[in-house]
């Protein structure tokens, strides 16, 4: 491979510089458009980089290792990542991945030796509801079939760019099922910023406080607060920030919102602004979704034009707002409104320290919103249309309305909106889910129901949820969730607190073990104390929640695990044969005494006994 | 007025806006630590100094104390958690610690005999990371490191140099030196650097005066750090 | 005499450095063999292993024959001690993990110092090394740790006459250390 010259490289960062800005913030913007143009991130960027933007170059590798999407070495030319997701797995993307290695000639994670290619997965690309599905150079393409496979296999080994790919394999459908409170309408002419411009943003404050509008990203707190919070910080420069790093494993619903209902997203955001006083705003917009630029960009664009974004907004002198659009590059963790802002800043996403809360220091440690996708939406909504209007659906402490991600065993995936206090029940039926034995709800960090729980509500008083709906029949082996959720946390744990960064490993080797029929009760114990302190102990959300999981299903599903189990009260960490293979080859023997029993000799025979 | 918050059933004062680990200092009542150095801002990753506030538990160097707050610093259960984050780091790095110039003057190792940890419990993962030999004066033995990040804070926040950062994620996550080789002996590293002096634990260790206190003599050796104090304190006997 | 406890020792992958601090309890021995009755161990020379109520483990597990001693005295021991930092965490000898094992081999057998005849040996009756050395506890459940390289003569009297007097064992600051 002969790979870019240093003085392309340097060309196009100088470029780069020209066109994203020179500050350290804005470094890791530079990375991901080295990366969408090198096919990774050559030595000359990073220095380039580091001599630009004064961060070391240290800094630089740190934030190339920790993103999933940045490379410091060179990919194929055709970078494919299959979403691994379970419900992708549900589809078959284990087995499409293994016809696509095998047509191409080259391990199932691997770069082929003539450059062309790598494969490799990737975690949720919130393509559940059409899945299975890829990204092809941070490209979507989605609902593959062994068809489709074959096609790419050609397309791959003919070396077409992607521009000359049919276009159907990167149409992404929004699949709206139920639409409710806020997706019944999305047409938007500025009015609710009209409306705040003609009435001021007190006003508008008190709609939201009437409304009761609490956040979508799944903690709920109340909007109104978190704005007067804002506002009510001490002067000097305040940021808005919409949260679109939807990484929750099993949720869309953002991509969806930001295809069909951007306008009310930005609005959202824009009145935000005028009530806390910011004049600048972000869009944090995870990497899987970078296909949503353009349009995020013309919309932007549009508003700009018309007036509703940009200086002196609606002719309102001093009501300045602008919104930058910044990618994230594969890092579940930029989901955290911590972790994000860090993003932003252009470093590695961990988690930061609250308090003090990013609404009083946030990005560049100065005040900052932090809202979903939804609550934006929700918002312009409110303010437009009034607090009693929102607040006259759901519950008392959960007004208006939830929008689900539903997919996994269901006739309709896709998006739901439903009034708060909705049952479960009601949305299985809808979306045409026969014989459910799971439901796995608020996403890989969520909570397992059986249908025991199938009455329950959604509302933030029962199950609250960030909209993940994944749903599994009783053909389903839950314990491919498990293992599939503990490989998803092991790999997105920022590694920053202990718990997180070891427990979750932990976690990961264990649930294999079990897979791998080598684990005994004693090792349920281990599952159960290690996500205890993980729980207990870990400093942020993720850490928290990832242990969910497992948690669960071993009071829920305890049979999953069971059935794997060895009778043995205890057994070995790790294959103890397995662990000699390096020996043998070395002294070229395989005699009995160049093995080692799987199980000892009593324990062997306690197992022939409850065969027995 | 005087403020106070109930530490393990003793009414404590504390000044507003402090944390529940320096107004527990100001008491004089330890509370096991390896990332929190008062030189430095509180930074909360470790989570040894796990307290029970109420069904929770919070690390108390990031914690702020409230008023009447009630805080748990001794109990068997916040004990255990603290062993268990004690025998995760254990389990991550390489701990040998008879093979360890630090050994007896380890902050490390001395809160872990604080909390009572006779095993690290887990399967070791042996992690395989070079030593860094190459500075004249300083050498780094990366399986040591706890990622506590007082040297990243020290070099980058006391001495204006950044040589240290964290690099990748999750169990991947490593300490990285900014040099254009990545050595240490290739950075502007010295050894009158605060960061050269900040390590809890053996990772970061000055040349040629290992044994210069025989094990047995040393910092912890004879006397719980609960009462020794911090490698702070002790700077001029340990380096 | 015949109900007195019956104690089993070995050394898998060690240096007998905890078995050394065992007899450095000086005369105290004499009263431990008022108290247990000694099975397997270097100390008697006996070779198998009975029923026993107490096996301490000194050494982690690097080859095939110390996985074989170490399932044996699980089996033929009602509790089981890890003794020392090689059995806790694999010690010193775990050191070897840092690199492959045919670098070890090889730097041993083939390119070191002082090597002649070079050629890695292949005779069935020396046990094939692990790739990694391993802590007892990766390999059999184990009852209790004692740390320390070795653990002192102290420790392993308090540890001794606490179980054997069926009390709960409580060590003194100083008998805890793990170098």
């Amino acid at each position: 491979m002969g790979g870019p010259s240093v003085s392309e490289v340097q060309g196009f960062v100088t470029e780069s510089l020209g066109l994203r800005g020179r500050a350290p913030e804005h470094l890791l913007q530079h990375l991901i458009a080295v990366q969408q143009r090198f096919g990774w991130v050559p030595p000359a960027a990073v220095e380039a980089l580091s001599a630009a933007l004064d961060v070391t170059r240290t800094q630089v590798r740190a934030a190339i290792a920790f993103y999933a999407f940045l490379h410091d070495r060179p990919r194929g030319d055709f970078d494919i990542l299959f979403s691994d997701n379970i419900t992708d797995r549900m589809l078959g993307n284990q087995r499409l991945l293994g016809l696509l290695a095998e047509q191409l000639g080259m391990g199932t994670d691997a770069t082929r030796a003539d450059g062309r290619v790598t494969l490799g997965l990737t975690s949720c690309t919130g393509m559940c509801d059409q899945g299975p599905a890829l990204l092809v150079n941070g490209r979507a393409v989605t609902a593959l079939t062994p068809q489709r496979i074959d096609r790419i296999a050609d397309l791959v080994g003919q070396g077409v760019p992607l521009e000359r790919w049919p276009g159907e394999y990167f149409r992404v459908e929004d699949n709206l099922r139920r639409r409710g409170l806020l997706l019944s309408n999305p047409v938007t002419d500025g009015a609710g910023l009209r409306k705040l411009v003609d009435l001021g943003v007190e006003p508008a404050l008190a709609d939201l406080e009437r409304s009761g509008l609490r956040g979508r990203g799944g903690a709920g707190f109340t909007t109104a607060l978190k704005w007067k919070f804002c506002r009510e910080a001490p002067d000097g420069d305040r940021y808005v920030v919409c949260n679109a790093d939807e990484g929750e494993p099993g949720t869309f619903k953002d991509r969806v919102l930001l295809t069909g209902y951007a306008d009310l997203v930005i609005e959202g955001m824009t009145i935000c602004a005028a009530v806390v006083g910011a004049r600048r705003g972000f869009i944090y917009l995870r990497g899987e979704y970078a296909y949503l630029l353009p349009h995020l960009e013309s919309v932007l664009a549009r508003r700009r034009a018309e007036g509703l974004l940009g200086e002196s907004i609606l002719g309102k002198i001093g009501f300045d707002f602008e919104i930058a659009v910044h990618l994230g590059a594969g890092a579940y963790i930029c989901g955290e409104e911590t972790a994000l802002i860090e993003s932003l800043e252009g470093r590695r996403g961990v988690t930061r320290k609250r308090a003090p809360y990013p609404v009083i220091a946030g990005y560049k440690d100065r005040p900052t919103v932090v809202n979903n996708v939804e609550t934006f939406l929700a918002a312009a909504r409110v303010v437009q249309w009034g607090g009693y209007w929102f607040r006259g659906e759901g519950t008392d402490q959960s007004a208006g309305s939830k929008i689900l991600s539903v997919s996994g065993d269901c006739a309709r995936p896709g998006i739901y909106e439903y009034p708060f206090g909705t049952p479960v029940h009601r949305v299985l039926t809808d979306c045409g889910a026969e014989r459910t034995q799971a439901l796995q709800i608020s996403g890989a960090s969520g909570t397992t129901l059986t249908p025991a729980d199938f009455d329950r509500i959604i509302a933030f008083e029962d199950l609250s949820t960030a909209g993940s709906f994944m749903i599994f029949d009783h053909s389903r082996d839950m314990f491919d969730m498990v293992q599939n959720f503990a490989a998803f946390f092991a790999h997105e744990s920022c590694g920053f607190c202990t718990p997180c960064r070891v427990g979750g490993s932990l976690l990961h080797n264990l649930v294999e073990k079990v897979a791998a029929g080598q684990a005994s009760e004693h090792d349920l114990g281990e599952l159960r104390q290690i996500g205890g302190v993980m729980r207990l102990a870990s400093y942020c959300g993720l850490g928290n929640t990832a242990p969910n999981h497992i948690l669960n299903t071993l009071d829920k599903f305890p049979d999953i695990y069971q059935r794997r189990l060895r009778s043995a009260e205890y057994t070995p960490s790790f294959d103890l044969d397995g662990a000699l293979a390096e020996a043998r080859a070395l002294a070229g023997r395989d005699d009995a005494a160049a093995h080692i029993a799987d199980l000892s000799p009593e324990d062997q025979s306690e197992t022939e006994e409850a065969a027995v | 007025m005087s403020h106070s918050f109930t530490l393990d059933g003793q009414e404590t004062a504390f000044v507003p806006g402090q944390t529940i680990m320096e107004a527990a200092q100001a008491a004089g009542v330890y509370i096991p630590h390896l990332c929190h150095n008062p030189d430095y801002a509180p930074h909360g990753s470790c989570r040894v100094c796990l307290v029970g506030v109420g069904r929770r538990q919070v690390s108390a160097c990031t914690t702020r104390v409230m008023e009447g707050m009630e805080v748990d610093n001794a109990s068997e259960s916040v004990q255990a958690n603290r062993r268990a984050v004690l025998q995760m780091l254990f389990a991550e790095g390489n701990h040998i610690c008879p093979a360890c110039e630090r050994s007896g003057n380890c902050q490390l190792q001395a809160v872990a005999y604080y909390t009572g940890m006779l095993a690290p419990h887990y399967p070791p993962f042996f992690p395989r990371r070079p030593v860094d030999a190459s500075h004249p004066d300083f050498i780094i033995d990366f399986g040591r490191c706890i990622l506590c990040e007082l040297c990243v804070r020290a070099s980058r926040d006391h001495d204006g140099k950044r040589v240290f950062a964290i690099s990748g994620r999750g169990l991947a996550s490593h300490l990285v030196i900014d040099s254009p080789s990545g050595l240490l002996g290739d950075s502007c590293f010295a050894a009158a650097d605060r960061a050269a002096h900040v390590c809890p634990t053996g990772a970061i260790l000055p040349k040629h005066k290992g044994f210069e206190r025989p094990i047995g003599e040393r910092l912890y050796d004879r006397e719980p750090i609960s009462k020794v104090g911090d490698l702070r304190a002790h700077e001029d006997e340990v380096d | 005499m015949t109900d007195k406890p019956r104690v089993a020792t070995t050394s898998l992958c060690g240096c007998f450095g905890c078995h050394m601090s065992l007899l450095d309890i000086d005369e105290r021995i004499l009263q431990l063999v008022q108290l247990v009755r000694f099975d397997r161990t270097p100390l008697t020379d006996i070779k198998t292993i009975g029923e026993c109520d107490l096996g301490l483990i000194e050494g982690g597990v690097a080859n095939a024959e110390n996985v074989e001693v170490l399932r044996e005295f699980r089996r033929h021991c009602k509790v089981l001690v890890a003794v020392g930092a090689c059995a806790v965490n694999g010690g010193i000898p775990a050191m070897r993990n840092q690199f492959t094992l045919k670098e070890c081999l090889e730097e041993s057998y083939v390119g070191g110092v002082g090597v002649h005849n070079p050629g890695i040996p292949n005779d069935p009756e020396i046990p094939l090394l692990l790739n990694q050395v391993h802590p007892i506890h990766e390999v059999v459940k184990v009852d209790y740790f004692l740390p320390g390289c070795p653990p002192s003569a102290d420790t392993l009297w308090t540890f001794l006459t606490e179980l054997l007097a069926g009390q709960p064992i409580a060590f003194p600051y100083t008998q805890i250390h793990y170098d």
